[in-house]
């Protein structure tokens, strides 16, 4: 059995330990040890279900702990002791430990690292490596969270919005270390797919996937930022693409728009075009406008400044880009870009500098330091 | 084995010599300093002497407490005079001899012109543990 296939079940085998009576926090910290048990057991001798094994087990596990706590608090056990018996997981339980990891009360790193452990089946340590912090760290934050979940009250998780807002947050954070935590988003959204209707969660999948179709053309070799219009298109993986339009189109014809609906489709205009002159950029900047009548942001805005610039010309992108406040992260950048497009190079030159200077990332630096080398460059080859 | 912090400025450091804005540079050679970085990181890694690498930011801002139940008092942007730290290195090497030997052939990146920049940086030893022998 795969570890993707193993961590498939840890959600699964969480409930069925918390619907037979185990709080949240214990349960969650038997299934784990379940797992660890799993996998030198396994080695030798394969159980024939890998659920029923992990739920025996897990529950085992939980028994041991739930006595030695209650032993230390000089407390009666409040469990049957008996071998457990009947129900059966369904995805009704799974979607309650979504919403249970994604409570209000939580704050995003702790709704993600909780996510992860008790949703994904990652171990703390997998968690704490992708996050680049000490384990104990990790492990600490993820106590807490159990802690404030437990406090807060089980009856009054997040909802599929906050879920959505968490599992966004670990597709975003990309990729170090051994776990692919946008992979890993996928498949946890995926998951959720399968049991909610709101039709932004399959926008939200849409979206993931038509990202990640193009991840591996977004980098070079040496880590190089590659932006959209010089990807080399033919890297684009076209099973996801395909998939993730067929997802975009149902959640859209159940004509509930919403916002990673729209970004969805945006995404879906960019891989459709064979080659960067192809793109529809008139349908993209359509996009925007119903992105900002349902959430006017300032990213938004300056996105939409691009597009414009590509569908009406560059003034029209610099007059849109005057909408946007001036201390948005990367709006030097859009700003050199278009005064490029334009004709104006020393200008864009310079603002290109600034955009290095203020740039969020070092890959971005780089890249926003190799454009202004490049018209530098260009400027001193004209003057002769 | 002794740790090692080498310390790069964005400013506050002696001018060095071959010094040129990045952004005056041509493409070849910000791409020739670039890689000369990269190499130079995966050389120590090799060898057994890589520990931490993390760059800064130029943004950031002074805090300060103002006392019992009021917010922190924030001074930023920084001035311009302000010593502002880039970025380090940690190194875990034998001596001292060889933190310096490593913090020159950093120094040594190539700038303007394919030359060496021969930028200052600072090197700065760690306390380390008491040893378990002492006498």
């Amino acid at each position: 059995m795969g570890d993707v296939e193993l961590r498939e079940l840890v959600p699964q085998v969480l409930s069925v330990l918390v619907r037979r009576g185990a709080d949240f926090a214990t349960a969650e910290d038997a299934v784990q040890e379940a797992l660890i048990r799993a996998v030198s057991a396994w080695a030798d001798d394969p159980p024939a279900d890998a659920k029923a094994w992990l739920i025996t087990v897990g529950w085992r596990v939980f028994l041991d702990m739930a006595r030695s706590t209650s032993a230390r608090r000089d407390r009666e056990v409040r469990y049957d002791t008996g071998p457990p018996t009947g129900a059966v997981s369904n995805a009704d339980d799974t979607l309650h430990l979504y919403f249970l990891c994604a409570h209000p009360e939580l704050t995003s790193t702790s709704a993600v690292a909780l996510t992860l452990r008790a949703v994904g089946g990652l171990t703390t340590r997998q968690i704490a490596q992708a996050y680049l912090v000490p384990e104990s760290t990790m492990a600490q934050r993820i106590i807490r969270a159990k802690r404030t979940v437990a406090l807060s009250g089980l009856d009054r998780p997040g909802d599929a919005r906050t879920v959505m807002r968490v599992l966004y947050l670990i597709f975003n954070e990309g990729y170090s270390g051994e776990i692919d935590l946008a992979a890993e988003a996928i498949r946890l959204t995926r998951q959720l797919a399968a049991s909610v209707s709101d039709p932004e969660v399959h926008g939200l999948l849409a979206l993931m996937l038509l990202h990640h179709a193009r991840r591996s053309s977004r980098t070079g070799a040496d880590g190089r930022i590659i932006p959209l219009a010089d990807q080399d298109r033919s890297r684009w993986n076209r099973e996801l693409i395909a998939e993730g339009i067929v997802v975009l189109h149902a959640a859209l014809a159940r004509d509930r728009i919403g916002e990673y609906q729209a970004q969805a489709a945006i995404a879906a205009l960019h891989a459709d075009a064979a080659h960067v002159s192809e793109t529809d950029w008139k349908q993209i900047v359509e996009w925007y406008d119903e992105l900002l009548r349902l959430a006017d942001t300032a990213i938004v805005r300056l996105n939409r400044a691009v597009a414009v610039g590509e569908a009406s010309g560059a003034p029209a992108g610099l007059a849109a880009l005057e909408d946007v406040d001036e201390h948005v992260p990367r709006r030097d950048a859009v700003a050199a870009y278009l005064h490029e497009k334009n004709g104006e190079l020393e200008l864009a030159a310079r603002l290109y500098a600034q955009a290095a200077h203020h740039a969020p990332n070092l890959a971005e630096r780089a890249h926003q330091m190799r454009q202004a080398v490049r018209l530098n460059q260009m400027l001193r080859d004209s003057h002769g | 084995m002794a740790k090692y912090l080498l310390l790069k400025h964005y400013r506050g450091a002696p001018t060095p010599v071959n010094n040129v804005s990045m952004d005056e540079w041509t493409p070849d050679e910000v791409e020739a300093h670039m890689r000369y970085m990269r190499d130079f990181a995966d050389r120590l890694e090799v060898s057994g002497e890589f520990v931490d690498a993390q760059a800064l930011s130029p943004d950031g801002l002074w805090v300060q407490y103002d006392g019992e139940g009021r917010p922190p008092v924030t001074d930023g942007p920084f001035a311009e005079t302000k010593d502002l730290v880039a970025g380090w290195m940690v190194i875990d090497v034998d001596s001292q001899a060889r933190a310096i030997e490593l913090a020159g052939e950093l120094s040594a990146a190539p700038g303007a012109g394919g030359k060496p920049i021969h930028e200052w940086l600072e090197v700065r030893p760690f306390y380390g543990d008491a040893p378990t022998v002492t006498e």
